[in-house]
């Protein structure tokens, strides 16, 4: 693997909308110089189930999926499927995520149980984590739909990429006429 | 010349774009249907679904007779439906150049197989180019049409998940310009496959081939990258991103065609190399030809033949060191399979072919999701088009005292794919089978495109409907009913009524899809749960809509339903399976 290859997961539930942030972030990175990959599964997965994308970046990336336990920041956009993935975190990795629980089918029926105290488990195998409050945050932006850019927001006070190449990234990706709300919660995302 | 960042099939359609494609055609199928989705952008091509990939493929095949450029897209398994015109159009080869892309689904992410689409290059005697990203998508193509006139013969194109779906940076280039104008120009000897004249083209298409291993071994699509050291590996695709992951120090020969071998390159390659690993996803396809070549290689005995690669696979296979993630103490995480929409229309038809007992010969779409617990009222899955016709083998096979219990069930789509010649057998047979078609208009699984039951084209005109009950009649089918789905009682009553029926029946299942895009599916207001009329009796979970939790009460009391108003699209079907009217239609006040 290239020595300066950095590695984000993103984690989250089909419909969530986890596909454009990953554009978005992909189109930053662009735009910020380096060589990118992303991949992640269409089709079956997006009716409810567990959704990942692999974004990776760098002077030169080859393999499109991340190897184990390499993982530099963990970005979740559910508790349980970032729960999921924390064995892919390397040593000293962060993790971002959003405090937010969506019941799987067999919870919702009571036959399982979602696990207790997520963020607290995160936060003592990760010294470097950040449960971020997306909805609360996306409502001060003026509009619920925001968590995501909320969430990129939180993402980007971890990542070495100028603020001025975040903006254009979001320009760039989010329509006109949802862009004031988008900056928005984009700012306090990276304040949180 | 400007840079963009493509997915895989962004990255076909652009390059259909560039080599001058007039026409394309496709059937959408996970992870291939976004190729003709993107293609539809470019108001030079003109591109539309249809029905199956062997009709796509012969729309293909007549534009190139015309003289234009012309390219499909399919999923693997779509390519076994296309493989008769395919194995054919090998002999005739092409006038206007013709690319079929075929992707496939290794680890079955969207699948029910993961077959190895390049047995069919050595089947059908075609060249086959692989891409590793999205720059040599667009590359590859271009260079396919150029391939397939210089050569004549059609030009496979193999991607699978991670390049379809994967994104890289590419470079756009122009349209080429100065291509011939289609025009009728006859050539029997060469289009007209009556024996005498296919008997003259097969050893035209074994010199083909010759030709092709040839250039194959002077052309940089086929490279070697040197290393150092002696360990050599032999790849291509999406493997050959994980073997200079994993092997950045080896020496490399990259084929970007899988078929034919470039046979001299390979011998050269070998002849430097002490230690040679063959490094494929699935069969061993080029490590049997190396090998065949008498060429000491490793391949298969260490890597795995089942599943997809990654790094991380492909150097556990080679007995590399590991890194470790965090280390995470393990408890079980319940699971999160995908589910049927909140107002699936399939819900209402599933649920009462289980309290129906029926035993439901399936099929594929969305609802194969019927297969999964609560409903579990799938008893079968083969293929598309099976769900009737493996309806009437059964019910044939069975004696009188379960015959009746023999359900077919199918998609819209998927009937108009393959599933009236079933249903035609099924009928002049006078099979006693009950075949149910679930219309909701459109293609829902791969992401709701249209089909020729929809009544609009893929560049959004209105076209006329193919009308579902006169076709079941007309091949035979004395009884049609048709049903909404939300109408639970009636909807088992009929299905009932036909299964009881000592002939053949079809019963239509109509009601659009929630999710379609011409806003037929129809969005009601949310119910919600009178919790002290709820019992606790959990009836309304055995439908498996996602917008039902089950709450448990502070203090340990029995607990009761609670409808999340954020999902729930107000079907109803919760309020039918109710026995003590607990559901309520509005917000909770």
């Amino acid at each position: 693997m290239s020595p300066d290859v950095k590695n984000i997961l993103l984690a989250g539930v089909g419909g969530q909308g986890t596909l454009l942030a990953s554009e978005i972030l992909s189109e930053t990175l662009m735009l910020a110089g380096f060589d990118v990959k992303k991949s992640e599964v269409h089709g079956m997965s997006q009716r409810g189930g567990s959704v990942t994308s692999h974004v990776r970046y760098g002077t030169k990336v080859y393999s499109p999926l991340i190897p184990d336990g390499q993982v530099d920041v963990l970005f979740g956009f559910e508790l349980l499927e970032t729960y999921r993935y924390l064995p892919t975190l390397r040593a000293g990795g962060a993790v971002v995520v959003n405090d937010l629980k969506v019941m799987p089918a067999t919870v919702a029926m009571g036959t399982e149980n979602y696990p207790v105290d997520i963020p607290g488990k995160i936060c003592s195998v990760c010294a470097d984590a950040k449960i971020v409050d997306g909805l609360d945050l996306a409502l001060k932006a003026g509009n619920a739909r925001t968590v995501n850019t909320v969430l990129l927001g939180a993402l980007s006070q971890r990542m070495e990429i100028g603020e001025e190449l975040w903006l254009a990234g979001l320009k760039k990706m989010v329509p006109e006429r949802f862009l004031k709300e988008n900056l928005a919660a984009f700012q306090l995302g990276r304040q949180a | 010349m400007s840079q963009a960042i493509l997915s895989g099939n962004e990255a076909f359609a652009r390059g259909a774009f560039e080599a001058g494609v007039r026409v394309a055609s496709a059937y959408p199928g996970t992870p291939s249907t976004e190729i003709l989705e993107n293609i539809s952008q470019y108001q030079e091509i003109d591109s539309n679904w249809a029905p199956n990939e062997k009709v796509s493929l012969e729309v293909a095949i007549g534009a190139s007779f015309g003289g234009a450029r012309a390219m499909v897209a399919m999923k693997h398994v779509g390519l076994n439906v296309a493989a008769d015109p395919l194995m054919t159009l090998s002999y005739i080869g092409v006038r206007g150049g013709l690319a079929l892309v075929v992707c496939d689904d290794p680890e079955m992410h969207s699948s029910q197989n993961e077959q190895d689409s390049r047995h069919y290059a050595r089947l059908a005697k075609a060249p086959m180019l692989e891409p590793a990203d999205s720059a040599e998508a667009l590359a590859f193509t271009r260079l396919a049409f150029e391939l397939s006139e210089q050569f004549d013969t059609p030009v496979l194109l193999r991607s699978n998940t991670r390049i379809s779906h994967g994104k890289s940076i590419v470079t756009l280039g122009e349209r080429v310009s100065g291509l011939p104008e289609p025009k009728i120009e006859r050539n029997p000897g060469k289009f007209v496959m009556l024996p005498a004249n296919a008997r003259k083209r097969h050893p035209l298409v074994e010199q083909r081939l010759l030709d092709l291993k040839t250039w194959g071994c002077n052309h940089e699509i086929n490279r070697i990258e040197e290393g150092e050291g002696e360990v050599g590996v032999i790849t291509a695709g999406i493997a050959y991103q994980y073997a200079k992951e994993v092997l950045p120090k080896a020496h490399i020969l990259k084929l970007g065609m899988v078929y034919p071998l470039p046979e001299q390159l390979i011998r050269d390659f070998a002849a430097r190399c002490k230690t040679l690993y063959v490094i494929e996803e699935l069969d061993p396809f080029i490590e049997e030809q190396v090998k065949a070549m008498g060429i000491d290689v490793k391949g298969k005995e260490i890597f795995p033949i089942c599943g997809e690669f990654s790094p991380s696979r492909v150097a556990a296979a080679l007995g590399l060191p590991q890194p470790q993630g965090v280390a995470v103490p393990s408890e079980p995480l319940p699971n999160r399979p995908p589910n049927m929409c909140p107002g699936c229309s399939h819900r209402g038809v599933f649920y009462a072919l289980k309290r129906l007992g029926a035993f439901v010969t399936g099929d594929i779409g969305c609802y194969t999701l019927g297969a999964l617990p609560p409903l579990s009222a799938m008893d079968t899955c083969v293929c598309m088009g099976a769900g009737i016709s493996s309806a009437t083998g059964m019910a044939k096979a069975l004696g009188e005292a379960e015959r009746f219990k023999v359900v077919g069930v199918m998609g819209d789509s998927t009937f108009l794919h393959s599933g009236i010649t079933s249903l035609m057998d099924m009928a002049y047979s006078g099979t006693p089978a009950t075949a149910i078609i679930l219309d909701n208009r459109i293609t829902a699984m791969t992401g709701r495109q249209d089909n020729p039951g929809s009544g609009h084209t893929l560049a959004g005109l209105e076209t006329l409907p193919v009308n579902l009950e006169a076709i079941c009649r007309a091949i035979g089918i004395r009884n049609v009913q048709v049903v909404d789905p939300y109408d639970l009682d009636r909807t088992q009553q009929v299905i009932d009524e036909e299964m009881r029926r000592p002939e053949p029946s079809v019963v239509i299942a109509r009601r659009s899809c929630m999710l379609d895009r011409h806003g037929r599916g129809v969005r009601s207001t949310p119910l919600f749960v009178k919790t002290e009329a709820c019992t606790a009796c959990k009836a309304c979970l055995k439908i498996g809509c996602p917008a039902i939790e089950w709450r448990t009460d502070e203090g340990g009391g029995k607990g009761h339903a609670y409808v999340n108003q954020a999902l729930c699209v107000g079907c109803g079907l919760c309020r039918q399976v109710c026995k003590f009217d607990a559901f309520g239609v509005g917000h909770e006040s």
